[in-house]
């Protein structure tokens, strides 16, 4: 039994030596529609590319969880990591420890801090994102009255720098007679959502208006406002992916959302691993490099670290949410 | 199994030597390292080995305090809400500007305190079952340290902080040091004191001690006070690991403590169990774990895995007892309960 465990590690390193490169993904959980989607397109990315793809997700959004992935990715070693983070700042020592290792690590979708990553890959502008849903929940409720927002889990990097744009644009003052009254978390789970929706509602029986900028909070709220008849007395908007969100688009509980393409995150995370282990790029802002069918991509710099972005988020509603639900 | 009882050395066996759990726990640690190093060839590498450790031990200082409990017959299952509470408030205390060293005492105390009171709650409310006290105040602390973050984080800890989490003494992680020391120190205790022996008797035959004159609602109370201390010690580690901490660390932690004791041989009907078996045990999850992580199973295969193990785990004593001929759990129990009866 040993000597087999001995011959079969003797051929694992030799054939290592030929393997092609190895690019890992770690989203924030599994059964998040969202989430598979991306990896989904980063998978594609990386066979396009000719590299093997490792797709990897906790079966709870935790970052003690994902720390343990990335362990285990760093002894495997793996050429790259690209992570979707749960917490901004927990994953910085191992990350840390991987890009002593060699290992070429980046951040998709959700951001880790700067220290940690070489670059991250975002889906659209952040500030872009937060003011848009501010204008698109004004434009449904008639410029006045409660709004709420309701999150993923309470340290997801990039809801927390949307939420922090919305506040940002509800200082303007034709906002005056809109309030943000209460920021809650769905943590990403369904019945957690649904649960925290039916408080909001509770709470606050004049609420107008909830922002869900998380695919799985839109959808859970979509179901609760129709499950209680309140279609056109509390608007909701946010991001959402169009399969989930078609009936309630058509059936006008969401009048419109916003979001990007997924897959094309994921996709163009994966050139963007590939770059940085050919050393194509460094993460460096100025560089740039070609992303397959997404064109060239250029690097920039956003606050204290870089960042590729993928292009704005776009509008789904009445009108085209019909061929959108069978894309994504 | 022969009639529990309280001696104070048994004779050494040869045949019930090798009869031991414990011994199966060696051999399925033995094939689950095979299997692993046959799945992956970067499973056996000493360094990745020796820091694969720092993923799961973090939780394992429980392990040992609920070994006790378990064997009392009892079971906590708050401590994962007491890891979060104390973690929660030694963060929000040195973010408010206590130093670092007085913010992990304070830390260590909150978490003495919540065991404190889990103890004091079922030593005086005879009633009331370990598990629904338990279950109420795994609620309450969790709740509370809510209230203070409020879905936030808090962190930011000094640099020399990570230490304890990622540090290493000559190439062996912090974390095994001090986890081997606590494993030596929950053996002794339990193996070779009278406190110890106690709490085996308690576990057989709660109603007989007491009047024998062992003083059991001081032991348990003891004991749950030392879940709360290690579940303090854990959220040390554990938050050393995050670098920041959040109301939903260490979530479901409870349930992976009892499962490590169970699979350890421990008998949650009380009585039975040794600390050498829970570390076995520790180490066996661990390690599968980790495994079958380098070969990137899907999170919930991984889970099912472990649950099968489990199931298994509690199967195959009984199993082995039907085989051997001997009385089955079953009896021994109604057995007991008729001692009690006549006492």
């Amino acid at each position: 039994m040993i000597s087999l465990a001995l011959a079969l590690v003797l051929f694992g390193s030799l054939s290592l030596a030929a393997s092609p490169k190895r690019f890992a993904i770690v989203f924030k959980n599994t059964g998040n529609p969202y989430g598979e989607k991306m990896m989904e397109g980063f998978k594609n990315a990386i066979g396009e590319l000719g590299g093997t793809a490792i797709l990897k997700a906790p079966d709870q959004p935790t970052v003690e969880a994902q720390i343990q992935m990335v362990e285990e990715l760093i002894a495997q070693r793996v050429d790259s990591i690209a992570v979707s983070a749960n917490d901004q700042d927990a994953l910085q020592p191992v990350l840390t420890k991987a890009a002593r290792e060699g290992i070429k690590v980046l951040s998709l979708d959700s951001a880790v801090n700067p220290q940690s990553r070489l670059v991250h890959v975002n889906q659209a502008d952040s500030e872009r994102i937060g003011r848009i849903l501010i204008q698109a929940v004004a434009k449904m409720i008639g410029g006045k009255g409660q709004i709420a927002v309701l999150s993923a889990t309470s340290q997801a990097t990039n809801q927390n720098t949307w939420i922090q744009w919305m506040k940002e644009e509800l200082k303007n003052p034709k906002y005056r007679q809109i309030k943000l009254v209460k920021v809650a978390y769905g943590d990403d789970l369904r019945d957690k959502s649904v649960s925290e929706t039916e408080a909001l509602l509770k709470s606050y029986p004049n609420l107008k208006g909830i922002i869900a900028p998380t695919t799985v909070g839109i959808a859970a709220a979509g179901k609760v406002l129709t499950d209680k008849g309140l279609k056109g007395k509390v608007h909701l908007t946010g991001l959402g992916l169009p399969s989930e969100m078609a009936d309630y688009i058509e059936s006008g509980v969401c009048e419109w959302m916003y979001l990007w393409n997924p897959i094309d995150v994921g996709y163009l995370a994966g050139y963007a691993a590939d770059a940085l282990v050919k050393g194509s790029i460094t993460g460096k802002a100025g560089e740039s490099f070609k992303a397959g069918r997404l064109g060239t991509k250029k690097i920039i710099k956003v606050g204290d670290g870089t960042e590729i972005m993928l292009g704005d988020p776009f509008k789904f509603d009445k009108q085209n949410i019909a061929d959108w639900k069978k894309v994504y | 199994m022969e009639p529990k009882t309280i001696i104070s050395r048994k004779e050494f066996n040869l045949k019930q030597f090798f009869f031991q759990w414990e011994w199966m726990l060696v051999l399925i640690f033995i094939l689950v390292n095979t299997i692993n190093a046959c799945l992956s060839p970067y499973y056996l590498d000493g360094r990745g080995l020796l820091s694969a450790t720092m993923t799961f031990l973090d939780k394992a200082f429980i392990v040992f305090p609920m070994a006790f409990i378990l064997i009392l017959g009892d079971i906590d299952i708050s401590v994962a809400s007491t890891v979060a509470l104390s973690s929660v408030i030694m963060a929000v205390g040195y973010n408010a500007g206590v130093p670092m060293e007085l913010a992990m005492v304070i830390g260590l105390a909150v978490g003495t305190l919540c065991g404190f009171l889990n103890g004091l709650i079922i030593v005086k409310f005879k009633e009331l079952s370990a598990v629904i006290v338990t279950l109420a105040t795994m609620i309450t602390y969790r709740g509370i340290a809510y209230i203070i973050l409020q879905d936030q984080a808090a962190g930011k800890f000094p640099e020399w902080y990570t230490y304890l989490g990622w540090g290493y003494i000559g190439g062996v992680p912090f974390i095994l040091v001090a986890f081997i020391v606590f494993a030596i120190a929950f053996g002794l205790l339990l193996h070779k004191t009278t406190f110890g022996r106690r709490v085996y008797a308690m576990g057989t035959n709660i109603t007989a001690c007491r009047f024998s004159g062992v003083r059991v609602d001081q032991i348990k109370l003891i004991i749950f006070t030392l879940a709360g201390l290690m579940a303090g010690v854990t959220a040390l580690f554990l938050t050393s690991r995050m670098g920041s901490t959040r109301p939903n660390i260490a979530l479901g932690y409870e349930l992976d403590v009892i499962a490590m004791a169970v699979l350890g041989g421990v008998s949650t009907a009380g009585g039975k169990g040794r600390i050498i078996g829970a570390v076995l045990a520790i180490f066996l999850i661990g390690y599968l774990r980790y495994g079958l992580g380098l070969v990137n199973i899907p999170a919930q295969v991984l889970l099912i895995i472990i649950g099968l193990l489990l199931v298994l785990a509690v199967m195959i004593p009984n199993l082995k007892l039907n085989l051997r001929g001997k009385q089955p759990q079953m009896q021994q129990w109604e057995e007991r309960r008729k001692i009690d009866k006549t006492i």
